[in-house]
């Protein structure tokens, strides 16, 4: 009889334990649109578990018949943030982010539960290459907070990919800390339209550097194996996709 | 716990039986949730493990799984992130078999799943017995999708589908429970959709 070997390098144990909370009645404290398809809610969760950097938490809607829908949403936040930011797109036919983009309104309660997540994190203190794509763009507008709030924007290079400016949120903020912006859908600047490619990668990588990802399953998949094809070991990089049912929902 | 959200309806009000508490129908859509590039394993290099608590630790490549008893999977699946799947088809071979192979000792109570990219998943080894999980290459009667698991994952239906570990390369029987990838990261270590088992607690 054999004991279990170590697991292959990166997804193996950590020595992590990321924070997690249980459920909260948050209290909706602010509301606004920051693009067409995006709506932000900042709450204010009584007795909150401090979070890590991309966490995320669940949002838990009641009907009165007592019929349920929850679905689950990237933090913007950093963690000494007093309210706790989300990010929500509209999806086409979405039951829950419909909802939250439409009727939610200042002084609502919601029903909450996190942080959640202890894989897609940044802890502060390792350098890091951020890949978003459109809302994708979310955990990493927490992980800039947070840098900025540690001291420690030198450790993270961001790279992110929208269809036009006007759709990305976070845009200025993210152009502030010095993210490179691709656009394909339209020029921008002296750049034609068009995706990320690995040119656009390389001057930010560094070895050492871990790689996060997110995007929906498309950009994630398309940006992961532009990473390792650049010789990025693929245990260096950690994907957070959504799609039409997944942390966007 | 809290009453109704204000001005919450709902759009499905029709609950199908076949959907566990808080799940809705994704329909034919099939969603690709995973935390790290996808790798391209050939087929022919691919092989799984058994090994732990067993009497007779073993491998089969991809030769060696096709020429054992066939099994398959019709019938519906579940994942943490709320979407449910009905009527699907999988098709490879029992975990059963493996395991009859390798013989599990009397001390083994739960399993390790293990995929080439370093992803982990614990399971009790009872819900991996008796008909209930297999070691599978078809869906829907095509080659499985590389990013769906492809060429091989573990199908454990009745638990929420992180379990179904994609790329599966080997299967380490425990005495003691030791937690996975999710699991360690706050989700359930059973993860039993009925239950609603989706986190640590629940």
């Amino acid at each position: 009889m054999t004991e279990p070997a170590a697991a292959p390098a990166g997804m193996g144990p950590r020595r992590l334990r990321a924070p997690a909370g249980g459920w909260r009645t948050a209290t909706v404290r602010e509301v606004d649109r920051p693009t067409p398809r995006t709506v932000r809610l900042r709450l204010e969760v009584p007795d909150r578990v401090t979070h890590l950097a991309g966490q995320h938490y669940v949002v838990r809607l009641t009907a009165e018949d007592g019929y349920r829908a929850q679905r689950s949403y990237s933090l913007a936040s950093a963690p000494a943030d007093p309210l706790v930011e989300l990010l929500v797109e509209r999806l086409e036919d979405g039951e829950v982010s419909g909802y939250l983009a439409e009727v939610v309104e200042p002084g609502d309660v919601l029903e909450v539960r996190g942080p959640i997540g202890g894989w897609f994190v940044w802890e502060g203190d390792e350098p890091a290459l951020l890949v978003g794509g459109g809302t994708g763009v979310v955990p990493f507008v927490s992980m800039l907070r947070t840098a900025r709030e540690l001291g420690r924007t030198h450790l993270l290079r961001v790279a992110v990919s929208t269809r036009t400016l006007a759709e990305l949120p976070y845009a200025d903020e993210l152009r502030e800390a010095g993210a490179l912006v691709v656009t394909t859908r339209e020029a921008s600047g002296i750049r034609p339209a068009g995706r990320l490619t690995a040119p656009d990668l390389v001057p930010l990588w560094e070895p050492g550097q871990t790689a996060y990802v997110c995007g929906s399953a498309s950009f994630a998949e398309a940006a992961s194996q532009l990473l390792v094809g650049m010789g990025v070991p693929a245990a260096d990089v950690r994907v957070e996709r959504f799609g039409p049912s997944g942390t966007s929902g | 716990m809290a009453g109704p959200t204000r001005g919450f309806l709902g759009r499905r009000r029709e609950r199908d039986p076949r959907l566990p508490p808080g799940q809705y129908d994704v329909g034919s859509d099939w969603p690709v949730l995973t935390a790290e590039p996808t790798p391209r394993i050939a087929p022919e290099t691919w092989s799984i493990s058994v090994d732990g608590r067993v009497e007779n630790p073993t491998s089969w490549t991809w030769d060696d799984v096709h020429r054992l008893p066939p099994s398959e999977y019709r019938g519906d699946i579940h994942c943490v992130t709320t979407w449910s799947k009905f009527d699907t088809h999988f098709a490879g071979v029992s975990v059963d078999t493996l395991l009859e192979a390798a013989r599990p000792t009397a001390d083994a109570h739960f399993v390790m799943a293990t995929s080439k990219t370093g992803y982990t998943t614990n399971l009790p080894l009872e819900d991996v017995t008796g008909g209930k999980a297999w070691v599978v290459w078809e869906f829907g009667g095509q080659p499985l999708p590389v990013e769906h698991g492809g060429p091989v994952r573990l199908l454990v239906p009745h638990l929420y589908f992180w379990k179904s570990a994609k790329w599966v390369t080997r299967l380490t029987l425990l005495q003691r429970d030791q937690q996975g990838f999710w699991e360690q990261n706050g989700y359930h270590d059973r993860g039993d959709p009925w239950r609603e088992q989706r986190y640590q607690g629940d």
